[in-house]
């Protein structure tokens, strides 16, 4: 998978942002670095209020009105099709540069729920044309075969009736396909999926995601996923970053994160997911609540509800460790002098019967 | 054989007419029984029937035909005094979404309480609301609580205080209606693990409607798959898992993301159409499989899906 020409598309750097609400300065993002490679897909997991749907509006550029970046840059890297290329800072861009140069054009964004991200007076194909002729100011005839050609790309059959028809008269299924196709119409280089799938059935999200997969083989775009459902991270992604109060925890390549966890949050989310065999007589539940973003606190913000939590966890914020590969992970256990603690001991039967399974398979 | 089942469905329609010409058809001719102190799974994509089968039994819609016979009493048709107050504190329901079923200007006291004010169910105010803090304290919540409002609270204690209010009146039914779909997982299991172990404590059954298969599986004894509006699959939760028959049960099954990288890459969600499979559920007897596994099916349906080798889930 690891080819020596990945080219970098993106990278975030110390971003850190706060929002301004009535209750006081809510503290939301609290230093990201992550990179974004061409053709892959990454997966950011966490919580709500975890920031991973903030860092999401902070890529696109839309953040609300009350959000307040403190420091980081956001960096994209455009090479246009006669090989030059161009760097972009999101973070430094004006509004009204962000909408002519960025948001929806070279990054392109599906939301959770397609009936509110479509608009209900317009035509699916209006919508679809619209941004192709916003941005690259296509004729009309243009845009309505490059509309027909997405829909048939997205797995709508009849393209050319579908595009005079109104949302309300589609499925919900197939109206995150015609969301699908808006993202693409200005071919971005960036998707980000803001959880494209939690309001589908279970039937429709498989084929929704196996849909975005296609996609990208076909057109190499970068996917960042945005979601809280670990089986569809472990079905989708290239690479997660899981989340905690504002900061990435824990990432790496998929396999290193799923089959050897090593940060105590991420065990927690692993373990409390039912067991695939249904056996378990209770289902591991992390103790407590996530922290109040609003307060400030010195050390880890996961060490109230860990039960491993070192002293110093509740002093100073662990630095990222490399813990091998590309596998990294904010947690004092990682540090050398730390006391050996392993996973804890269902969540390793857990893996390992996972591993022998797959080896049967294979 | 066994005791009496706690509800017993038979036959179940609800329609819903829109106007002259057109009526939805929501339920259709659906019957199963729940028997005292299991969790019942009812699983199926929106639509299926599954919110609306949990509303007809609670008396939220009025049926329009089959029987509801719960803890022995008649719930169909017109309700008298008897049987109305029966239902009304027996039987309890949790709903989806905790911020839009609670009162958001009653305190927490106020809105657990509520269920009990309106049936006189204590002799003062002090044993309201000692009645009151047991609960709270059994849903893991603290006395300090009960004076709060629900938007003092996060969503995973906000639906804590929905179980409490349904609990209050110490119910021998709880219809948990998507109850922990709005909630983060790490909340998720903690709800989950909530209500296993007050339901060893004090034998209560649940109807649980989810559409999270993975939940619905680690928390129910026998689960019922619904698909528009016809019951077509039912048994321990086991025997659907292991042996699914009907082809929309398989489908659902092969969709369920699973959090190990490796299979999850391999497998692929087996794609189900109704219309294009030619399978009439209206043609269709529920026949027996095996032990408590049952199948909507027509003969000649049923002895192909039987003649299948059983599909890996």
């Amino acid at each position: 998978m690891d080819t020596p020409t990945r080219e970098r598309i993106l990278s975030i750097r110390d971003l850190d942002i706060s929002f301004a609400t009535s209750s006081g300065m809510l503290h939301a993002l609290r230093g990201i670095k992550l990179d974004l490679f061409r053709g892959e897909t990454v997966a950011i997991v966490g919580e709500s209020g975890s920031g991973k749907s903030v860092t999401a509006k902070a890529i696109m550029g839309i953040l609300s009105s009350n959000g307040r970046i403190n420091s980081g840059s956001i960096v994209y890297r455009h090479v246009a099709a006669d090989g030059g290329a161009r760097e972009y800072d999101i973070v430094r861009m004006s509004q009204k540069e962000v909408r002519s140069e960025i948001c929806g054009k070279r990054i392109a964004m599906v939301f959770q729920d397609p009936m509110t991200s479509l608009n209900p007076t317009m035509t699916i194909g209006r919508q679809i044309m619209e941004a192709m002729r916003y941005h690259y100011g296509r004729s009309r005839s243009e845009a309505r075969t490059r509309a027909e050609e997405l829909l048939a790309l997205v797995g709508i059959d009849n393209p050319g009736r579908r595009m005079r028809q109104y949302p309300n008269e589609l499925s919900g299924g197939m109206r995150q396909r015609v969301v699908i196709a808006i993202a693409l119409s200005c071919d971005p280089d960036i998707l980000i999926c803001d959880e494209p799938t939690t309001a589908l059935d279970v039937t429709v999200q498989a084929r929704i995601l196996e849909l975005i997969k296609d996609i990208q083989e076909k057109t190499r775009v970068t996917v960042i996923y945005i979601t809280h459902n670990l089986g569809v991270v472990a079905k989708v992604a290239d690479y997660v970053a899981v989340m905690y109060a504002g900061r990435i925890i824990e990432k790496g390549a998929i396999e290193e994160v799923f089959y050897d966890p090593r940060h105590p949050y991420t065990w927690g989310l692993l373990s409390s997911l039912p067991d695939t065999a249904g056996t378990a007589e209770r289902l591991y539940s992390i103790p407590g609540n996530p922290i109040n973003l609003l307060n400030e606190f010195p050390g880890d913000a996961f060490a109230p509800r860990n039960q491993l939590a070192l002293n110093i966890d509740y002093r100073l914020p662990p630095p990222m460790f490399n813990v091998g590969g590309k596998h990294r992970v904010a947690s004092w256990l990682a540090h050398e002098r730390s006391p050996k603690v392993g996973l804890p001991v269902e969540l390793r039967a857990r893996i390992q019967s996972m591993l022998s399974e797959n080896a049967l398979d294979a | 054989m066994h005791e009496e089942p706690i509800l017993r469905v038979e036959s179940l329609r609800q329609h819903f007419r829109i106007n002259r010409s057109f009526t939805v058809k929501a339920v259709e001719d659906v019957s199963f029984e729940i028997r005292r102190g299991e969790t019942y799974g009812l699983v199926g994509e929106s639509g299926s029937g599954k919110s609306t089968i949990g509303r007809s039994i609670i008396r939220l819609y009025k049926p329009t035909g089959g029987r509801v016979v719960f803890d022995g009493v008649e719930l169909s048709g017109r309700l008298d005094a008897k049987a109305s107050r029966h239902l009304r504190t027996r039987m309890q329901m949790i709903f989806q979404d905790p911020m839009a079923s609670l009162n958001p200007r009653k305190k927490v006291i106020d809105i657990i309480a509520e269920g009990l004010d309106n049936h006189h169910l204590y002799t003062s105010a002090r044993d309201r609301e000692e009645k009151v803090l047991a609960i709270l304290d059994k849903v893991g919540l603290s006395r300090e609580h009960a004076k709060r409002y629900p938007h003092q609270f996060s969503g995973g204690q906000r639906q804590r205080i929905g179980i409490a209010r349904a609990l209050v009146m110490n119910p021998s039914l709880i219809i948990a209606d998507e109850a922990i779909s709005a909630l983060d997982v790490s909340i998720q299991s903690q709800i989950v693990n909530l209500m296993k172990d007050i339901q060893k404590e004090t034998r209560i059954t649940y109807l649980f409607i989810a559409h999270d298969l993975s939940m619905v599986r680690y928390i129910s004894d026998r689960i019922g798959v619904l698909h528009r509006g016809h019951l077509v699959e039912m048994g321990r939760t086991q025997e659907i898992f292991s042996r699914p028959l009907h082809p929309y049960t398989i489908s659902l099954l092969s969709a369920i993301p699973k959090p190990d990288p490796r299979a999850a890459r391999l497998s692929s969600s087996v794609p189900y159409d109704d219309a294009a499979s030619g399978i009439d559920y209206a043609k269709g007897h529920v026949r027996h499989v095996a032990g408590d596994h049952y199948v909507l099916a027509t003969e000649a349906e049923f002895a192909k899906w039987m003649a299948a080798p059983a599909a890996r889930t």
